[in-house]
């Protein structure tokens, strides 16, 4: 019943995502006032309803439901309720209806609370909003039924991948969805507002928190995913630049670019036109993205479900909206009012810098995502990665980091270069300090993880900056939230550098009582045992490791799963102050040593803190952005009712 | 803003779907192919792995007449797969050479006796060196090489009996 | 990979039994361990992370559990012990398998659109800036 019931709830939300759309076209078309008034009420039941039907999915994989086709393959009955829960959009049917869900709850969102801007233009991006949930409506309903039965039920289910079942992985997912709806959010205002032409600061000032909580997602996401390939993957490395990687990369730099843009445009009035098409690129980027981990066109280490069909369905939706709103934006953005001009050397201007840097890495990323495609046309085979990217995004990320360090020192509308170089001053010593010291004290370390540090420590240096001389209790929580993110930039970068020049690697076999040293560490093998979990087996090495007087026992594990047969590495990491010591447990070789890898990674723990810390100045950003308007609307509204 | 330049971001975005379009419709082939076909086989000598059967080296095929040089395994399923048409073959007449990669004395008796013993010689390649050295990019695989040690033609993967004629016509060419 | 790995596992648990501890004594030496040398195995390292595992599904040689690049690295440590440049190695690699054996692409007439593209990226955006900036001054 549950199942036919979601069914049901599914098209009927359908039908009214048409409505929506189709009610919002005809009132802006024909200025009907009493059409438009419709178009929010529609937009709330909707979401409500789409609510309704990924409870319904839920609960069917909660209730280890087996006649139903998509429980009886992603779930089984003997896994934990968490996975069972989680197993509901850890599919492809079930994700995308996680899609459509938020999708329409922000809708919903948008309805009842965005009565600021100018009422043509949140109708307008109501509709747009309405064409996307239908796309994906149509996506569902005609070729992903997440409802659909299978007869005769199997008893247990297929789905207990061993690989899968992690707290990481479970909420890893939707994570980046919110990410990704936030900015078909942010899309849809900007489309609002190109075909009413109203591009201005209050639509800025709409649009920005949806950017906010979207980058904001899609930082934890991209910070998460690669913790979990971290230790999972039991390689030591913590980014592949793998097309699932570069996938999620690329909406995060054209959100970040957005959200910079869009400050500018909600407190200055600027870079109306770079909002716009940063608004459409950054959505482009998260849709493209979804399509080529989906669609298969791209071999990735991450394992994925991987669809052709589905695929070009995904690539038809794609093509008609990023395209539309492509064409949307060339026809009308000439039409809409320049913004406030600013000059050569102002905040306005760093930020441009800093958007262009974005747009760069962006491009990079994206070409050399698809190189390998291009040059298949061709007729060549090549393989694009890590050298390449490190050697083209490198040192673009280092010049946009002297950009970041800049940009908050400088005043809006006009500045003085000479006056900027003299707050640039101590930064800059402090780098040029910190890559003196580097080349000193360390031999053989790469050029671009060296100049990293050093600006590394100049950036964070001119990220606290803007607290200097100010009252701290005074100082609105957005600014807070800009040094925190700045000063995490800092953070993240210092940990990539130093995990890049002064990782030490062993690749030992070695016999029960011998050791080995790695870092700072002895690391003895003191003894392998067997262990039993719920649904594997494995062999675990004993590691002793001593550093000082302090010792630590690691427990690396090979396990073997009976079903599906899978046989993983289980990493151990010993987390000191200055960073991690890894280890894998490799085969048993003939002469009966056991092969170990081991690696030293100082300071590697600062990329995730930093990630993390980026993740909180966007929290605290969006926390203070959100209280300050809404004050600003209460009195704005006591001021209209006359109470003052 | 010139006019022409707002486009410019709709033609990209055309650009890439375009691109992945053509992808989707057509795959095209992953297949890594060895470059060494049509060059001179490089210089090796595998020992032989069973008592049996003499081992092969590069001068073996300087001789003349051209051969075959299949890469296999008693390990891999599609090997075993292929063993069919590798009798049809060496029924024809064929020489066919096996490099057995990674493998022991004892799998590979086991294999032959089970699945059939096309080869005229078996080389041993513990540590899949000739593998490499010709360019070969898994198991199983067949190279044709003709009478003066060069490289002809590459079959990546079983050969199935459709695959036979073409093979036929490649040691033909090479004659 | 792990999928393909499985799939492999589970295609040779279906043939003849694999002999895993048979040979892994001194023949794969150099894939499990490293070079004695630090320097040498270092270099060896930094080949071996561009290359490209040529039977999984988009990993470097030097993270791959496969039999096939547990052979290429002991080729790469073996030879660069023996005093080879780590370039030699390289080129003899392409020249076997082409450009696809490496994750770093050389420069060449269908890789030289990758490799100008950052500098023409940047250009486009240098114009662009000092294009607005201009007419923003008049």
């Amino acid at each position: 019943m549950i199942a036919e019931a979601g069914l049901a709830i599914l098209w009927l939300a359908a039908s009214l995502a048409l409505l929506q759309c189709a009610l919002a076209i005809t009132g802006i078309r024909f200025n009907r006032d009493d059409i438009m008034a419709a178009v929010r009420p529609v937009a709330v039941v909707q979401g409500v309803l789409t609510l309704f039907a990924m409870a319904a999915l839920i609960a069917l994989f909660a209730r280890s439901d087996m006649s139903v086709l998509l429980v009886a393959e992603n779930s089984h009955s003997m896994k934990p309720l968490l996975y069972k829960i989680a197993g509901a959009w850890g599919n492809h049917e079930g994700s995308m209806l996680l899609w459509v869900t938020i999708l329409g709850i922000s809708g919903a969102a948008i309805a009842i609370f965005e009565w600021r801007l100018d009422r043509r233009t949140v109708i307008a991006t109501l509709g747009a909003q309405g064409l996307i949930a239908l796309g994906f409506f149509a996506f569902l309903l005609l070729s992903s039924n997440p409802f659909a039965r299978i007869w005769p039920p199997p008893a247990d289910g297929r789905g207990l991948n061993p690989l899968l079942q992690d707290p990481g992985l479970a909420f890893h997912p939707p994570t980046l969805y919110f990410g990704y709806v936030g900015l078909s959010v942010a899309f849809s205002f900007a489309v609002g507002a190109l075909v009413t032409r109203e591009v201005g600061p209050a639509f800025a000032r709409a649009m920005r928190p949806w950017i906010l909580g979207a980058w904001l997602f899609l930082t934890l996401g991209i910070t998460a995913g690669s913790y979990w390939a971290y230790y999972e993957l039991g390689w030591g490395g913590w980014w592949f630049w793998d097309p699932v990687e570069n996938a999620s990369l690329m909406p995060w730099l054209a959100a970040t670019a957005l959200l910079h843009s869009v400050n500018v445009l909600a407190t200055r009035d600027g870079l109306r036109a770079w909002t716009i098409m940063l608004a459409v690129v950054a959505f482009s980027m998260s849709m493209i993205g979804t399509f080529l981990v989906r669609s298969g066109i791209l071999t990735s280490v991450h394992s994925f479900a991987v669809d052709p069909a589905r695929g070009s369905f995904l690539l038809v939706l794609l093509a008609i909206y990023i395209g539309g709103a492509l064409a949307l934006f060339a026809a009308r953005i000439g039409t809409v009012r320049q913004g406030n001009t600013f000059d050569p050397v102002s905040r306005e201007a760093g930020l441009v810098l800093n958007n262009l840097l974005l747009s760069v890495i962006l491009g990079i990323v994206l070409i050399g995502t698809l190189y390998p495609l291009v040059a298949q046309a061709m007729g060549v085979q090549l393989s694009v990665g890590k050298p390449f990217f490190d050697k083209t995004v490198g040192p673009v990320a280092l010049l946009l980091m002297i950009a970041l360090a800049a940009g908050p020192m400088l005043r809006w509308r006009r500045d003085d270069a000479r006056l900027l170089m003299r707050r640039m001053a101590l930064p800059a010593g402090a780098a040029l300090a910190t890559l003196t010291a580097l080349l000193f004290l360390t031999a053989g370390a790469g050029a671009l993880p060296l100049t990293g540090l050093a600006l590394a420590a100049g950036l964070a240096l001119a990220s606290v900056a803007p607290l200097w001389g100010r009252n701290l209790r005074r100082m609105p929580l957005f600014t807070w939230g800009m040094v925190i993110a700045h000063l995490g930039v800092a953070v993240a970068v210092t940990g990539m550098a130093s995990e890049a020049a002064f990782t030490r690697e062993r690749l030992v076999a070695l016999r029960l009582g011998q050791s080995v040293d790695v870092g700072p560490y002895r690391v003895a093998f003191t003894g392998v045992k067997p262990q039993v979990g719920k649904n594997w087996s494995a062999i675990g090495g004993v590691l002793t490791a001593r550093r000082g007087g302090g010792t630590a026992v690691l427990n690396p594990q090979r396990r073997y799963f009976s079903d599906p047969v899978t046989t993983t590495n289980e990493s151990a990491i010993l987390t000191a102050f200055d960073g991690q010591l890894y280890t894998v447990l490799g085969e048993r070789n003939a002469d009966g040593r056991w092969q170990l890898r081991l690696w030293w990674k100082p300071l590697v723990t600062l990329i995730w803190l930093g990630g993390g810390m980026i993740a909180l100045g966007g929290l605290l950003s969006l926390i203070g952005r959100v209280t300050r308007e809404w004050r600003t609307e209460r009195r704005r509204r006591r001021v209209a009712a006359g109470m003052i | 803003m010139r006019h022409w330049l707002l486009w410019a971001p709709l033609l990209v975005f055309a650009g890439i779907v375009a691109l992945v379009a053509m992808e989707m419709h057509q795959p095209s082939d992953r297949t890594v192919f060895s470059h060494m076909v049509g060059r001179d086989l490089p210089r090796f000598d595998l020992a032989p792995l069973l008592d049996d059967k003499p081992g092969i080296n590069a001068a073996l095929y300087r001789r003349g007449k051209p051969r075959l040089v299949n890469i296999f395994a008693s390990w891999c399923v599609p090997c075993a797969a292929e063993a069919p048409q590798l009798a049809d073959l060496a029924a024809r007449g064929v020489p066919i050479d096996a490099v057995a990669v990674r493998d022991t004395p004892g799998d590979v008796r086991t294999f032959l006796n089970r699945w059939g013993d096309p080869y005229a010689r078996l080389g041993s390649d513990p540590k899949g060196r000739v593998q490499l050295a010709l360019g070969s990019s898994g198991v199983p695989e067949t190279f044709v090489i003709d009478g003066q040690g060069k490289i002809v033609e590459q079959h990546v993967g079983p050969i199935r009996e459709e695959d036979i004629p073409g093979i036929l016509k490649a040691l033909e060419d090479a004659r | 990979m792990r999928g393909m790995l499985i799939a492999l596992s589970l295609l040779a648990a279906l043939g003849a039994p694999i002999p895993l501890t048979a040979q892994t004594a001194d023949a794969d030496r150099y894939a499990y361990s490293e070079l004695p040398d630090p320097a040498q195995e270092a270099k060896a390292h930094d080949l071996m992370e561009e290359l490209r595992c040529l039977v999984c599904q988009g990993q470097s040689i030097v993270d791959s559990d496969a039999d096939m690049a547990a052979d290429m690295r002991a080729l790469v440590r073996e030879r660069i012990a023996n005093g080879e440049a780590p370039e030699a190695v390289r080129d003899w690699l392409i020249e076997r398998y082409g450009d696809y054996v490496t994750y770093d692409p050389p420069l060449g007439w269908a890789t030289a659109p990758l490799w100008f593209a950052p500098f023409l990226l940047l250009g486009a955006g240098v114009w662009l800036a000092t294009r607005s900036f201009r007419r923003r001054r008049r």
